[in-house]
């Protein structure tokens, strides 16, 4: 006899809301999960807010930057196209600053 | 489809704040090589987009906020002195973040830093005093739109995101930070910080459960 998984609480659907979004569940889990969004409206409120919270995480968009450390920036630009002007750039010092 | 895309664009970032005042995309790549040429107000813009990203980054592997400020100073006067040998194989903002993150490791690795790698943490993702004995909600969430003035609710959404991302310790601000700020797939994150995608996704879910929560408590703040 085949046993039928208890269906999900509120406090174990939220815990699968991460890999859910992800695309991360497996199908059998995201069946179950979204059996219970159906039925519940909290939980649906719960995952509307990680998305909404994943969806303005990607439109942030830059940091103001203090100001000294933006002009302190600037002025080793300026100090490098100084010292090299037009010529040859010289290579990058040392190894660790090239990706692999 | 369940999954969320993060909303930045591979290699073309949006200028303008979420106002919604000006919005003008400029490709990376174009940026690279007005700097290539020497010009001043690329640069600056470049450090404008990716310097606070690079920051968090680094901090992921050295002791102080001073040093990874100074990791990734080095890494922009890395990336001006090296700019020819970008070959466009990966994205400028994986070139740059790899940068960083390689003259970041190498030292955290002479400060014999241990790199806070904890995917095990435990804890519920939502207080267990929100749920009865039977695990439903006592308290139950609203969605954010419903929860305030739909005219300021983006503005005001971002702004309480960035103040909830900014206050998560690591490693779940440099992983949040990569995948849903930068928007690095879950891959890239994984062989950036060298973790495993499990492990990332442990990260990310707990990240993304703290931000929650703290947008929830500002927002509940606002309107209640």
């Amino acid at each position: 006899m085949k046993l039928l998984p208890s269906p999900l609480v509120c406090r174990e659907a939220v815990e699968l809301v991460a890999d859910y979004v992800e695309g991360a569940l497996s199908p059998r889990a995201t069946r179950r999960l979204e059996k219970h969004l159906a039925k519940c409206p909290h939980c649906s409120a719960y995952l509307s807010q990680i998305s909404s919270t994943i969806a303005a995480s990607g439109t942030v968009g830059p940091e103001d930057l203090e100001p000294e450390v933006l002009s302190g920036l600037v002025d080793l630009f300026r100090s490098y196209q100084a010292d090299t002007g037009d010529s040859v750039r010289d290579p990058l010092d040392g190894g660790s600053a090239s990706p692999s | 489809m369940p999954h969320c895309s993060p909303a930045r664009a591979e290699g073309v970032t949006t200028l303008g704040r979420s106002s919604g005042a000006s919005v003008v995309r400029v490709d990376d790549l174009e940026l690279l090589a007005a700097i290539g040429a020497g010009d001043e107000a690329a640069f600056t813009e470049l450090v404008r987009r990716y310097h606070p990203s690079l920051v968090k980054v680094a901090r992921y592997y050295v002791g102080s906020d001073a040093t990874a400020n100074d990791v990734a100073q080095e890494t922009w006067m890395a990336v001006v002195r090296g700019i020819d040998r970008f070959e466009g194989r990966s994205s400028f903002k994986t070139w740059l973040l790899r940068i960083c993150v390689n003259r970041a490791r190498s030292i955290g690795t002479r400060e014999h830093r241990q790199v806070p790698i904890d995917p095990t943490e435990q804890g519920p993702s939502v207080p267990a005093n929100r749920f009865d004995e039977g695990g439903a909600w006592t308290d139950p969430p609203t969605p954010f739109s419903d929860s305030i003035d739909e005219a300021v609710s983006n503005a005001e959404l971002v702004a309480a995101v960035r103040g909830a991302i900014s206050a998560l310790g690591d490693p779940q601000q440099s992983v949040v930070t990569l995948r849903d700020v930068e928007g690095l797939s879950t891959q890239e994150v994984a062989e950036l910080l060298g973790l495993s995608v499990a492990n990332v996704r442990v990260i990310l879910h707990r990240g993304r459960a703290k931000v929650r929560e703290l947008v929830e408590h500002q927002m509940r703040g606002v309107d209640r």
